[in-house]
């Protein structure tokens, strides 16, 4: 087990999509570390470089420039092998040839261990993953889920394996098996203390999976790393706030006049507090809220903006609204009992311990 | 009623009948009679199969054939392999070394039989000059083990690309996950081919094998044109054997003899699709 490291890691390629066409993958400049035996989350749109990154880790590629350390050691020209290092891939992979066993005994063996030696660390294995039964099944012949699971087992076997990188292992198990699936990687990862590195582009998984989520954005950079609640609590940019949520936060662009804030002509009075952290030069003001903070109200109220309600969204627990008002669009979360339709008006406000403040794309408030 | 499927059957049913299954049962009738040149059939059971499996000739041909079959998976399978992974995966050799390859299997048996030929005759071809050179008295006309060694390397030049573009195929739809996993797990690359490349070509050399190990054994061209089955017997495989027998009008014998071929080759055929199907699946590690 081990604590990753990366610093200034920048890593890019094209890959040739046919005619003449090109898709450009870059990581830029990451610096995170990630302490021994967490179960970490990477995070972020599709594209943004994730897989590159969990590639670097691992060694399958070497990053153009910067390091990786595990355990404070620089481990950047080590090859795959040597760094003792696991990976799940998002389709299961496993050696059709060999049964469950063979497939578990795989990396011990490469290793030169004897295989009667290590017996008893493969059904302790497929104890956990409850694969002793399957164990003499050709792995030819497993569901998905199961394949996957003995791609897990493969790389948690080795007892010295500095961590485990996942890389989407759930897209192609069904549904009903993922919930599963995921608890059970959570069982292994709390019981062997695994540094684990799970990489997703749904923030539901990342969110349960994790004692610490990093978020990359679209440029390949880091934008944040944080435990579940202070991501979704305090993101330290628009696009960390709008990313984690579902519906994501509200960003509006506004600026801070004698009154208050403005967005495009009305105006949202704000304490001295606020108005201290916030007043400094510099334009690029944005107000972040998130829909379950929002105060939407279906009669005229005191200090509240009146918006249209442009679509209304049912997810039988309660409805999302998207409301307009000339350019400006925001959603809210309102009772599934508020009688409210299309067109109506629906009176706002933003009550102001929910608000996030960020200028020039940085939290400051 | 839901019979109706057998309509769309019918043409199938129709031309099989005539491409196949008459002529067959015209065969089965040859060969259960004793025919010679246009006299009178007569009816002699099996006695014809009898004469067939005793007849000294008929096993020299069936070894001799079975000898050249097993010559020429055992070379074009694992040589085929090796090129198809020596070859480039992308790019513009990739698509130059393809079309090269690609040459022998375009050119028509015939003219391949009629090009080794030239290249092989002792007065004016190039290979008897060349290997006269470093002093090897070559002889396709007149050695018995020059003229069967000649259509084996003949066969290898033709059909070894087949196996290479089959298994090029199967290579490219491995994707490169299994490779990384191989790497992660430490496999040595003897390890990585024996338990990734190999497993996820079963399917196209299963393919492979069946294709040649059938059309070697119905090889007739290319011994007719470059040798004449000749010198002596030597390159007398088991369809041309076949065909010397229907042409001296030993019609019988000649249709008891092709449906043993027959035999033979779906035997073999099914005994090998059996194995390679079956091979390393199932509990194996224990």
């Amino acid at each position: 087990m081990a604590s990753i490291e990366l610093r200034n890691l920048s890593h890019s390629y094209d890959v040739i999509m046919g005619k003449g066409e090109k898709a450009s993958f870059s990581i830029n400049n990451l610096n995170v570390r990630w302490e021994d035996g967490k179960a970490v989350a990477l995070l972020g749109p599709s594209g943004c470089g994730k897989t590159t990154l969990l590639n670097a880790i691992s060694g399958l590629l070497k990053p153009k420039a910067g390091q990786v350390m595990f355990n404070d050691r620089d481990v950047t020209m080590l090859s795959t092998k040597q760094r003792h290092i696991a990976q799940v891939f998002q389709f299961p992979v496993v050696y059709d040839s060999m049964d469950v066993f063979g497939n578990l005994a795989f990396p011990l063996l490469n290793d030169g261990l004897k295989k009667n030696d290590i017996r008893g660390r493969i059904e302790e294995v497929a104890e956990i993953l409850e694969l002793q039964d399957l164990l003499k099944v050709s792995a030819g012949r497993l569901t998905p889920a199961d394949k996957q699971k003995v791609s897990l087992g493969r790389g948690i076997i080795r007892p010295d394996t500095a961590a485990v990188l996942l890389d989407e292992p759930l897209t192609v198990i069904d549904p009903k098996l993922q919930w599963t699936l995921r608890r059970k990687l959570k069982q292994v990862q709390r019981r062997f203390r695994i540094t684990m590195v799970y990489v997703t582009h749904d923030q539901h998984e990342a969110l349960t999976f994790a004692d610490v989520v990093t978020v990359m954005s679209k440029d390949g950079k880091i934008a944040q790393t944080g435990t579940p609640e202070e991501l979704h609590e305090n993101p330290d940019t628009p696009f960390v706030g709008y990313f984690i949520g579902s519906p994501g936060m509200n960003i509006l662009d506004c600026s801070l006049t004698a009154e208050g804030l403005d967005f495009d002509g009305f105006v949202m009075p704000v304490s001295d507090e606020l108005r201290s952290r916030v007043s400094g030069p510099g334009d690029g003001l944005q107000l972040g809220i998130r829909p379950e903070f929002v105060c939407s109200r279906l009669e005229p109220e005191n200090g509240g903006v009146p918006f249209t309600a442009l679509i209304i969204e049912d997810t039988g627990a309660y409805k999302v609204l998207t409301l307009t008002r000339h350019d400006i669009r925001i959603k809210t979360r309102i009772s599934q009992t508020e009688p409210v339709s299309e067109n109506d008006t629906v009176w706002v406000s933003f009550p102001e311990r929910h608000v996030k403040i960020f200028r020039d794309g940085s939290r400051i408030y | 009623m839901n019979n109706r499927a057998v309509l769309f059957l019918l043409p199938v049913i129709v031309i099989m009948s005539l491409s196949a299954f008459i002529p067959l049962i015209t065969v089965v009738n040859y060969s259960l009679h004793y025919i010679f040149s246009g006299s009178m059939p007569q009816y002699v059971g099996l006695a014809n199969y009898v004469e067939v499996l005793r007849d000294p000739e008929f096993h020299d041909a069936l070894t001799r054939q079975l000898v050249f079959s097993t010559m020429v998976l055992a070379v074009e399978i694992p040589l085929g392999i090796m090129i198809a992974l020596a070859l480039p995966r992308k790019g513009i050799w990739a698509s130059i070394s393809l079309v090269l390859l690609g040459i022998p299997l375009l050119i028509p048996y015939n003219v391949v039989g009629i090009v080794w030929r030239l290249f092989t005759q002792s007065d004016i071809g190039v290979i008897p000059k060349i290997l006269g050179f470093f002093g090897y008295a070559y002889n396709v006309a007149l050695d018995p083990i020059d003229a069967p060694l000649t259509i084996f390397i003949l066969d290898v030049w033709h059909w070894t690309p087949l196996v290479v573009l089959l298994c090029y195929a199967g290579l490219q739809s491995i994707p490169d996950a299994y490779y990384q996993a191989a790497q992660i797990d430490g496999a040595s690359t003897w390890k990585t081919f024996r338990y990734v490349t190999l497993p996820k070509l079963r399917s196209v050399l299963i393919l492979g094998v069946l294709l040649r190990f059938m059309d070697s054994f119905k090889i007739y061209s290319e011994p007719l044109l470059l040798t004449g089955g000749g010198p002596g017997s030597s390159t007398t495989f088991f369809s041309l054997f076949v065909s010397r027998k229907a042409e001296s009008y030993e019609l019988g014998y000649a249709g008891s003899v092709s449906m043993i071929y027959l035999f033979i080759v779906i035997v073999f055929s099914f005994v090998f699709f059996q194995i390679m199907t079956n091979i390393g699946k199932g509990g194996q590690t224990k």
